[in-house]
């Protein structure tokens, strides 16, 4: 069972429709006890990093996650979800992210061409730079769907793809049992459904 | 590289797609969830549902084709039509849209794209306007095109997208329904003034408009449509490949 953390940011219809066409369960829920019990765990979010790590701590999932991590239980990060997996962030000041993988997470204000948009919105693809499970099945090029205007950058052994926009931008990571995407993979059809069976089938328990 | 959006618009009104549609080997598509997994199975790279039913009960059912349609489809869902209040944000965005689009709500509440913005996040205000030219100037047209609201269409888009709108559909009255292709003076004005993504609509009547839209406005995001897309003139996999070929980025489903 693969238990979708529910900590107030996002919508996650999408994910749990996502789950269930690839006949995986999938459940959403706060509970500690059901988080521990979960052989798969995804942790989603939309939004502003600060109140999502705030709402992490607060409510004690943080402690939850950081038990999951070190019991061996497969943790991913969607969007904002990977973001708050490295150490800090610049998102508007900084802030400590959860620290699970190294790196930091920066604006794409300043840091790309100007001539391209901010947020990163629509599809493009993506270049596989490590070979891992999680992207058993896919190829260069196959595009995946973004929204975001910060990205995770200084985690160069972590990451195993990356997509072009202005610069080789982080897309998706993997750090022994911590995993992440910074695209939505329960918007990026074929490809993403592909990813997230890939998840589901990743690692065993320990 | 950032690929090219290709995004077909349903119009639906008390459950069924209102433009009947026929293609080959398929018939008459008239249900809004068989057609979206139709174009999404052909490269739809996203779908816009408008809801242009008028009562409560329409309503009813429009939530339930949405829900319905985000369980097997799964690519960004765009939702309008009817969307006055951050209520009925809350009601398509539970039933599975990812973005939601203003159009006349906005007009009637300018503060409508700001409330929503902080709430949802821009990335989920999608703002639609419907521009006609008027002795020389771009005014925005309100009640589906009926209504001049004598808004300069320039200053009305920047000061939503400043307020938080984080996408613009342009869709222009002036070229709308001829087919000659998508209005590329509008469009490239409007690309100069923001610096979100700017979605075409309007004009379009076979893959070279898309084409020429695309080499001819770079800054152009996606390319909407409705009618030519349900009456098969231009299939949405024969698009993508004649953009591949013109050296446009675009997303090829395989």
């Amino acid at each position: 069972m693969v238990a979708i953390v529910d900590y107030g940011v996002g919508n996650l219809f999408s994910l749990c429709s996502s789950f269930a066409a690839i006949g995986a369960e999938a459940v959403v829920t706060n509970d500690a006890m059901v988080l521990k019990s979960a052989s798969h765990v995804l942790l989603p979010g939309v939004g502003a990093f600060e109140d999502a790590r705030l709402r992490l701590s607060r409510s004690g999932l943080e402690d939850t996650l950081r038990e999951l991590v070190s019991n061996g239980t497969p943790l991913m990060g969607v969007c904002l979800g990977m973001q708050l997996l490295f150490d800090e962030s610049l998102e508007f000041g900084v802030h400590k992210g959860l620290g699970f993988i190294p790196g930091r997470v920066i604006g794409m204000q300043g840091t790309i061409d100007e001539s391209l948009l901010i947020p990163h919105i629509g599809w493009n693809g993506l270049q596989k730079t490590q070979d891992h499970p999680l992207l058993s099945g896919i190829e260069d090029g196959d595009c995946v769907y973004f929204v975001h205007s910060f990205f995770a950058s200084e985690c160069d052994e972590s990451v195993i793809a990356t997509t072009e926009y202005g610069v080789q931008m982080t897309a998706a990571v993997a750090r022994g049992n911590v995993l992440g995407c910074q695209f939505h993979p329960e918007k990026s059809g074929e490809v993403g459904l592909k990813i997230l069976k890939n998840f589901v089938n990743f690692g065993e328990r320990a | 590289m950032i690929t090219k959006r290709i995004i077909p618009c349903l119009d639906v009104r008390d459950g069924r797609v209102v433009k009947g549609v026929n293609f080959e080997n398929l018939g008459d598509v008239a249900s809004p969830v068989e057609l979206a997994e139709f174009y999404t199975n052909a490269g739809a790279d996203e779908l816009v549902f408008y809801d242009i039913t008028a009562s409560a009960e329409g309503r009813g059912i429009f939530t339930g084709i949405l829900r319905e349609t985000a369980r097997r489809v799964f690519i960004p869902l765009t939702v309008g039509g009817g969307i006055n209040t951050l209520l009925d944000f809350e009601r398509v965005l539970s039933a599975g849209a990812d973005k939601v689009s203003i159009n006349s709500g906005a007009i009637r509440d300018p503060s409508l794209a700001r409330a929503a913005s902080r709430r949802y996040g821009s990335q989920c205000v999608v703002l639609s306007v419907d521009v006609k030219r008027v002795n020389g100037v771009f005014r925005v047209f309100a009640r589906g095109g009926r209504d001049d609201t004598g808004l300069e269409a320039l200053s009305w888009i920047s000061s939503q997208v400043q307020a938080g709108a984080g996408e613009v559909v342009v869709n222009s009255i002036d070229t709308d329904g001829v087919k000659g292709g998508f209005d590329l003076e509008l469009l490239e004005r409007v690309c100069d003034l923001v610096d979100v993504p700017v979605i075409a609509s309007g004009g379009a009547g076979k893959s070279e408009d898309f084409v020429t839209l695309f080499s001819q406005v770079p800054k152009v995001s996606a390319g909407l449509a409705a009618s030519i897309f349900h009456f098969g003139e231009v299939k949405i996999s024969d698009l993508k490949d004649t953009l591949k070929q013109e050296n446009i980025p675009v997303r090829i489903v395989k």
